[in-house]
Order: structure tokens, then C-alpha cells, then sequence
């Protein structure tokens, strides 16, 4: 792999781009595998990323039905924060956000990781109370948040309309080193960085069933024929019900459509990343001016990759209420994404009941903000063959033992 | 946007006058059921591709439950029916085999 770096540009720009390589291979795949990866979005790609460069396992395929991070990877609002309540999502999104800070050096790929903050806006009583007790956990975690006064928000986001007829805004968590991230760029530096090693990403294959043999994956069935494998990782996100549903177990998860759209480009108007999760809406602005604006789900399960137009009236009409200035903007582009939800708002980071296969699943609204953190977990899982400490919390017995990591609970609302 | 017809009141209702309640017919477990039972009941959830039977409930409306069989992959309705039952009516399986050959039936 030819490094990219600024003597590149020149070099290539000196004889008209003429000798930039392909990011990544598309072979065909091969008779087996040590560990064959479903689904090559970011946790997909970040699994495979780490087995590699962790636990040098590089004889791995990651097979996607689709385009590699065509999923919810190129679908969500790019958001990065780390400040949960409870202890073992706090352990695993601070880790990913810890690896997003030096991601670009270290896949020599630019994922424009930019950490402007993170306000998750306090609108009602109980909020402020929900988020005074996050910062306390937080500074207990390591994770760095305080909760800001009205006036300092006022500072940090002039836009904002404090004193709304409705929720006035009385305070914010506030995450410094949260910000966002080029969504797409993650998907392909990982990409460029497994195929560099070896593994083979196999695009437009879609597996269509799981070999076993005396209660373990021997292989998967695919559209392109039989692959073998030792261990199985499905990382499929919302298509995670299908595909244990193949292999012959169910999951406790439903998958849901959650939206996003973006607003005709501005002059930069908004610095931070502001979540209201009373109103129910959030929004950044990208770097080419467009609002990044979120929303949230809808209630009854979907496999359409579109959601409901009034979640989108919903969420805008929170936003106008919030930031006044953008009520005349034009709308320029929405869609939807397939999220798998689990009954506590928890990911899962398992073992399964068919043998040498794992699942990573479950983020459900939150997982863009994960991919690293979520790869670094499972990669341990799938080498060891038992979870590491990030990940030990988030198996799929804790349904029936009832250890939930109820963050549901603890944010109130989707996040 | 989803419309369902209220198998109580009749009325064709929009989305924003209903409220999801999830999947339909589900087994209830009570005190001295095993582990997976309670796993199985509380958590557990087909999720498929494809046709769905679910709980409604007319929020905007009548205020009954109801179940209405659907299609995750395209939003089709088949039908909604009455909530006093444990199984979908035949006749509406049958009219979603008619259409969907390939279908596995309701399980």
C-alpha cells in the first residue's frame, strides 16, 4: 500500500494523478477462512481491522451483500460522544472515541475526525437532574463532560434561542472532546487498511444460509457459493434478526427505521454539536454548510431504509423552536437507516448458541460513535473466543439474567 | 404514511392517530416459568422480512387494541383484525399465501 501523505499529492500531482493505486482489492473469494466477517460497515471493517492488528489473525474475509459502509455507517448524523451513564457503555464508547482522536494517523486515512463538542441540552427539570448525575458518573469514568450553564450555551452556540415559550433551555452536558467524524472516510480507511494486510473484501455477496456441523459453523452459503470458516462474526446491524434467524437462533431485538436529513449549505453558523432530546431532534453542521439534522424512530418494525414523513415534520419543528434562523431553510435530502434495538438500548457483544460464532449487534441509534471501540471489543472476542473486559457486560445472557445496561432508562429517550 | 383500518370503529387511520404496540400474539410466561421461558417472552422477538403480525393500538381514536398484519419489507397492510384472539383468522393467512406463494406461514 502506497502511504498517502503530502509528498504523494505532489508526486502525483507532478504527472496528472496517473499513479494513485486502488484503496482496496475485490477478489474472489476464496475455498476458507479463518474467520469470515458478515457485513462490511464500520464494525464489520473495525472487527476485521483490529483481529489484524491485535491478534495478527489476518486470514479473514468480510462479506457484504451490498457496498462496503452502504448501510447505516453512510447513513447516520456522524455524531462522536462517549458521556453515558452507566459504566460499561461509558468503558466502550470512551475507548471508541479515544481511537477516533488518532484514527486518521493511524490508518493513514483522513477521517476528518473533528472533536467541536458535544451539548446535550437540558430542557426540563428532570433533565437537568438526568444529566448534573451523567457528569458526576462520567468524572468517576475518566469520561471528560460538565454540566454547563444557559448563558454558557448561549456562548457556545449563538443561534440558539434560550428562552423558547416551551422548553427553555437550563443547562447542557457538555462534551469537549466530542465532535464528529467523515462517516463514509471510516468505512474506507478500515477497508484500505484490512485489505492492505490481506483479507479479502468481497462486496455484492450476500450470505444466504450458515453451515454447521456438531453445533458449530463449519461455513456460510452466500450468492457466491460456499465460503468455510472457523469462527463466524455477524455484524449486520439491522439485518441482524435475518441472518440468527439463519443460523438458527433469535435475538432479543427488533429492527426499526431512524432518519436523518440534511439542509440546503449555509455560511457556518453552528461550531458544536447540539442534541435536544426533549424536543427530540439533533444538529451539526457539516463542512460543506449543509444542518445535519437527526431524528428519531418509528415505533413498528421496518426493513425499508425509509421512515415515516411526520418523524421528520417532528423534528424540525423541534429544531425551528430551538434555533430560530434556520426556519426558512430548505430541506434538501432525507432517508432512513435499519437499526436493530435491543429491549435495554444496550449493544451486543456475544457469543451465540451455535458454536465459534459471535455476534456484535444491537446499537441500535448509536452506533456510528462505536465503530472502533465496538471492532476492538469484538476482535477480542472472535480470537480469544471469550469476551475482554469491554465487552464482558454486553453478552446475550444478560436478557435472561436480567443485568440490564439500561441506558434506555438513563437517557430517557432513543439515543 | 401507514394507514390501518380500526377493525372496532371502522375508521381508516393515519399513522399519527395509532400507536405501534409490537409483535402480536406473543406467549405470556408468569411467576414460576423457567428462565427461558421469561427470556423468550419478555425479550425474544421474531423480527422477520417479510410479513409481521403485530399489535395497534387507535390512540387518536377509539382507544383499542387491535392487530394488524403487515409487510416490513414493502409496508403493505393485509389486514387488521380484532384483538380478542390468539392467531391470526384464517382467511387472512390464506389471502396472504394467495399472494405470497413462498410465504412459510404463520408459525
Amino acid at each position: 500500500m502506497r502511504r498517502y501523505s503530502a509528498f504523494a499529492i505532489a508526486r502525483e500531482g507532478a504527472r496528472y494523478h496517473t499513479g494513485w493505486e486502488r484503496a482496496w482489492r475485490s477478489p474472489k473469494p476464496k475455498k476458507k477462512y479463518d474467520v469470515v466477517i458478515v457485513g462490511a460497515g464500520g464494525h464489520g471493517l473495525a472487527t476485521a481491522f483490529y483481529l489484524g492488528k491485535n491478534f495478527g489473525i489476518t486470514n479473514v474475509a468480510i462479506i457484504e451483500k451490498g457496498w462496503l459502509g452502504g448501510g447505516n455507517t453512510g447513513r447516520n448524523t456522524t455524531i462522536i460522544r462517549s458521556n453515558y451513564l452507566q459504566d460499561p457503555s461509558a468503558a466502550i464508547y470512551e475507548k471508541a472515541r479515544s481511537l477516533y482522536e488518532t484514527m486518521s494517523q493511524d490508518l493513514n486515512y483522513n477521517v476528518m475526525f473533528s472533536p467541536r463538542g458535544v451539548m446535550m441540552l437540558a430542557q426540563t427539570h428532570h433533565e437537568v437532574r438526568g444529566y448534573q448525575r451523567t457528569a458526576h458518573a462520567n468524572a468517576l469514568q475518566g469520561v471528560s463532560t460538565e454540566f454547563i450553564s444557559p448563558q454558557r450555551v448561549k456562548e457556545l452556540v449563538p443561534i440558539m434561542d434560550i428562552n423558547g415559550p416551551r422548553y427553555p433551555v437550563l443547562g447542557a452536558l457538555w462534551q469537549p472532546r466530542g465532535g464528529t467524524a467523515r462517516h463514509d472516510a471510516v468505512a474506507w480507511g478500515y477497508a484500505r487498511a484490512c485489505s492492505d494486510m490481506g483479507m479479502d473484501i468481497i462486496q455484492k455477496c450476500e450470505v444466504t444460509g450458515v453451515n454447521q456441523a456438531g453445533g458449530k459453523v463449519t461455513g456460510v452459503q452466500t450468492t457466491l457459493g460456499e465460503i468455510g470458516c472457523d469462527k463466524l462474526a455477524i455484524v449486520v446491524a439491522g439485518n441482524s434478526g435475518d441472518l440468527a434467524g439463519k443460523a438458527g437462533f433469535r435475538l432479543p431485538m427488533e429492527s426499526v427505521a431512524l432518519q436523518a436529513l440534511v439542509s440546503e449549505p449555509i455560511k457556518p453558523t453552528i461550531d458544536v454539536v447540539v442534541m435536544a432530546n426533549t424536543v427530540h431532534g439533533y444538529m451539526s453542521q457539516s463542512d460543506k454548510g449543509e444542518l445535519v439534522i437527526g431524528g428519531g424512530t418509528d415505533g413498528f418494525n421496518n426493513y425499508t431504509q425509509r421512515g415515516s414523513f411526520h418523524h421528520v415534520e417532528e423534528t424540525v419543528r423541534a429544531l425551528v423552536e430551538t434555533f430560530p434562523i434556520i426556519s426558512r431553510l430548505r430541506m434538501m435530502r432525507q432517508w432512513g437507516g435499519i437499526v436493530d434495538v435491543t429491549g435495554d438500548r444496550s449493544p451486543v457483544i456475544s457469543k451465540t448458541p451455535l458454536g465459534n460464532t459471535f455476534i456484535n449487534a444491537g446499537w441500535g441509534t448509536g452506533g456510528f460513535k462505536s465503530i472502533p471501540g465496538s471492532g476492538w471489543a469484538m476482535a477480542e472476542l472472535v480470537a480469544k473466543g471469550e469476551p475482554g473486559p469491554l465487552a464482558a457486560e454486553f453478552g446475550l445472557d444478560r436478557f435472561r439474567e436480567g443485568r440490564f445496561i439500561d441506558e434506555s432508562v438513563a437517557a430517557g429517550v432513543a439515543h | 404514511m401507514l394507514t390501518l383500518q380500526c377493525p372496532y370503529c371502522g375508521v381508516m387511520a393515519d399513522e399519527t392517530e395509532l400507536h405501534a404496540e409490537g409483535e402480536a400474539h406473543i406467549k405470556r410466561f408468569g411467576p414460576g416459568s423457567s428462565d427461558e421461558d421469561f427470556e423468550t417472552y419478555l425479550f425474544e422477538r421474531k423480527n422477520p422480512k417479510g410479513v409481521h403480525f403485530e399489535r395497534w393500538r387507535h390512540t387518536g381514536g377509539c382507544g383499542k387494541f387491535f392487530h394488524a398484519a403487515r409487510s416490513t419489507m414493502t409496508l403493505e397492510v393485509y389486514g387488521t383484525y380484532p384483538a380478542q384472539t390468539l392467531e391470526p383468522p384464517k382467511e387472512l393467512i390464506d389471502a396472504i399465501k394467495a399472494k405470497h406463494p413462498d410465504w412459510e406461514g404463520y408459525k
